[in-house]
């Protein structure tokens, strides 16, 4: 069995130490969740992975923190991406944590917060509602191009109206 | 690097997990060979996604059987068996032939496929239900589009009509196998875990005549069902192609890991 070589060094990298608080003293719960609901989504990252609705817990084991993490679909390729970026952001602030991947529940569009939608429509996407109106002018003379999009979670839309085509999540519940 | 070996005979539940993601990893290879090659972009784009949607299912039901058989991992079992422990009806591994090929390959398994998850979200086995349960909603789309497309192409153009039917009768045969129930299949309706497969043939039939009557097709009459894929008895002889080229990587450079 051949062993996996070591990654090339980044140039300006420095690792970070993962180690705990000297003190011992894990962050507050508060700050736990303002951190967790900081961090984008790798592939939108106009949305955080808490608007997303893919962060389903966490609990501390003894000095590590716990992530229950969902993915969207289950073939989605930014999973892994999702669950790295969950464990980097806690690693550099000092807090060792694990990731678990959950799929019950499963991950449902309802879950995308209403900050999450507003979001999506500013970026440009169509939130997932069930009525569908343009996300640059708003219009509701739009129609489906592809039921497939750029990502499993998207649609190919267009307007009637400006003309633009557009993005939309595709309702998953 | 040559095959793992599995235990024979192998447990019940096992051979049952390696059914249901031998048949979601033999059709999304099947389906990712269009990418790039599709009629047009957004079809392309489509055919990817569904193809992503049952490799990550695959993941799913190969990760569980990897634990119920010892093997290391989903893609040991995926990339080091060789074809005759592969476990998927023989429907999934016809080769793509032309779009209406495809298709309508895909409408047949698909209108098995939700019935076959929506019955396993109730699984004693609470994995199972899980599993089911996220991959149903996937496979929902994915019966949509296909059964969209079948009536859209069957009823469509003279030219559309006669590579859609051609395709009915070329595939027609391989449906029964998809019905077909033995020991395995006794056993997990016996623990509460899947209900046997023949249960599944009057959704198959409410949502398979309907649409082929709307897209003007017409059935052809079979007289022997072909089946031996989801027993591992007898594959076609288009599988190990298929498996060679899926596999060649793993095989060749041990699982990968090195680069």
């Amino acid at each position: 069995m051949v062993s996996r070589p070591a990654p090339a060094p980044v140039d300006g990298w420095t690792p970070r130490s993962a180690q705990p608080d000297p003190s011992g003293a894990r962050p507050p719960d508060a700050r736990i969740e303002a951190w967790l609901s900081a961090i984008p989504d790798p592939e939108i990252p106009a949305i955080t992975l808490a608007d997303l609705g893919v962060i389903r817990g966490w609990t501390w084991v003894g000095d590590v923190l716990h992530v229950s993490v969902t993915p969207t679909y289950s073939g989605c390729p930014a999973t892994a991406a999702i669950e790295l970026a969950v464990e980097t952001a806690l690693r550099d602030r000092g807090v060792p944590a694990t990731v678990e991947r959950v799929i019950t529940p499963p991950w449902s569009t309802d879950w995308i917060t209403p900050e999450g939608h507003a979001k999506l429509e500013a970026y440009g996407i169509a939130p997932p509602t069930d009525g569908v109106r343009c996300p640059r002018c708003h219009a509701a003379r739009v129609h489906e191009v592809s039921r497939f999009g750029s990502t499993p979670c998207k649609a190919q839309w267009r307007c009637d109206a400006c003309g633009e085509p557009f993005d939309r999540f595709k309702c998953h519940r | 690097m040559g095959a793992i070996a599995l235990p024979d005979p192998l447990p019940a539940k096992a051979e049952f997990l390696l059914r249901m993601g031998d048949a979601t990893l033999v059709l999304g290879h099947r389906i990712s060979e269009w990418c790039g090659h599709a009629p047009a972009l957004e079809e392309d784009v489509a055919l990817a996604n569904v193809a992503l949607d049952l490799i990550g299912q695959t993941q799913l039901w190969l990760g569980y059987a990897a634990e119920e058989t010892g093997a290391a991992d989903a893609d040991a079992l995926a990339f080091r068996r060789d074809v005759w422990d592969f476990r998927n009806p023989l429907l999934v591994e016809r080769p793509n032939g032309d779009f209406a090929h495809t298709i309508l390959r895909s409408f047949l398994f698909d209108a098995w496929h939700l019935p076959r998850l929506d019955r396993l979200t109730g699984s004693a086995d609470d994995r199972v239900a899980g599993i089911a349960a996220k991959a149903a909603k996937e496979v929902a789309y994915h019966l949509e589009r296909s059964r969209g497309l079948v009536v859209a192409l069957g009823d469509g153009t003279a030219e559309s009509h006669d590579r859609m039917q051609a395709a009915l009768d070329r595939l027609w045969p391989y449906a029964g196998e998809l019905f077909e129930t033995d020991a395995t299949d006794a056993a997990m309706a016996e623990a509460g875990v899947a209900d046997e497969p023949p249960a599944l043939r009057p959704a198959w039939e409410a949502t398979v005549l309907p649409a082929l009557a709307a897209a003007t097709l017409a059935p052809p009459e079979v007289v022997r069902f072909q089946a031996g894929g989801r027993t591992g008895r007898r594959h076609t002889e288009h599988l190990g192609p298929m498996l060679a080229q899926m596999q060649w990587l793993q095989r060749s450079y041990p699982d990968a890991s090195a680069w």
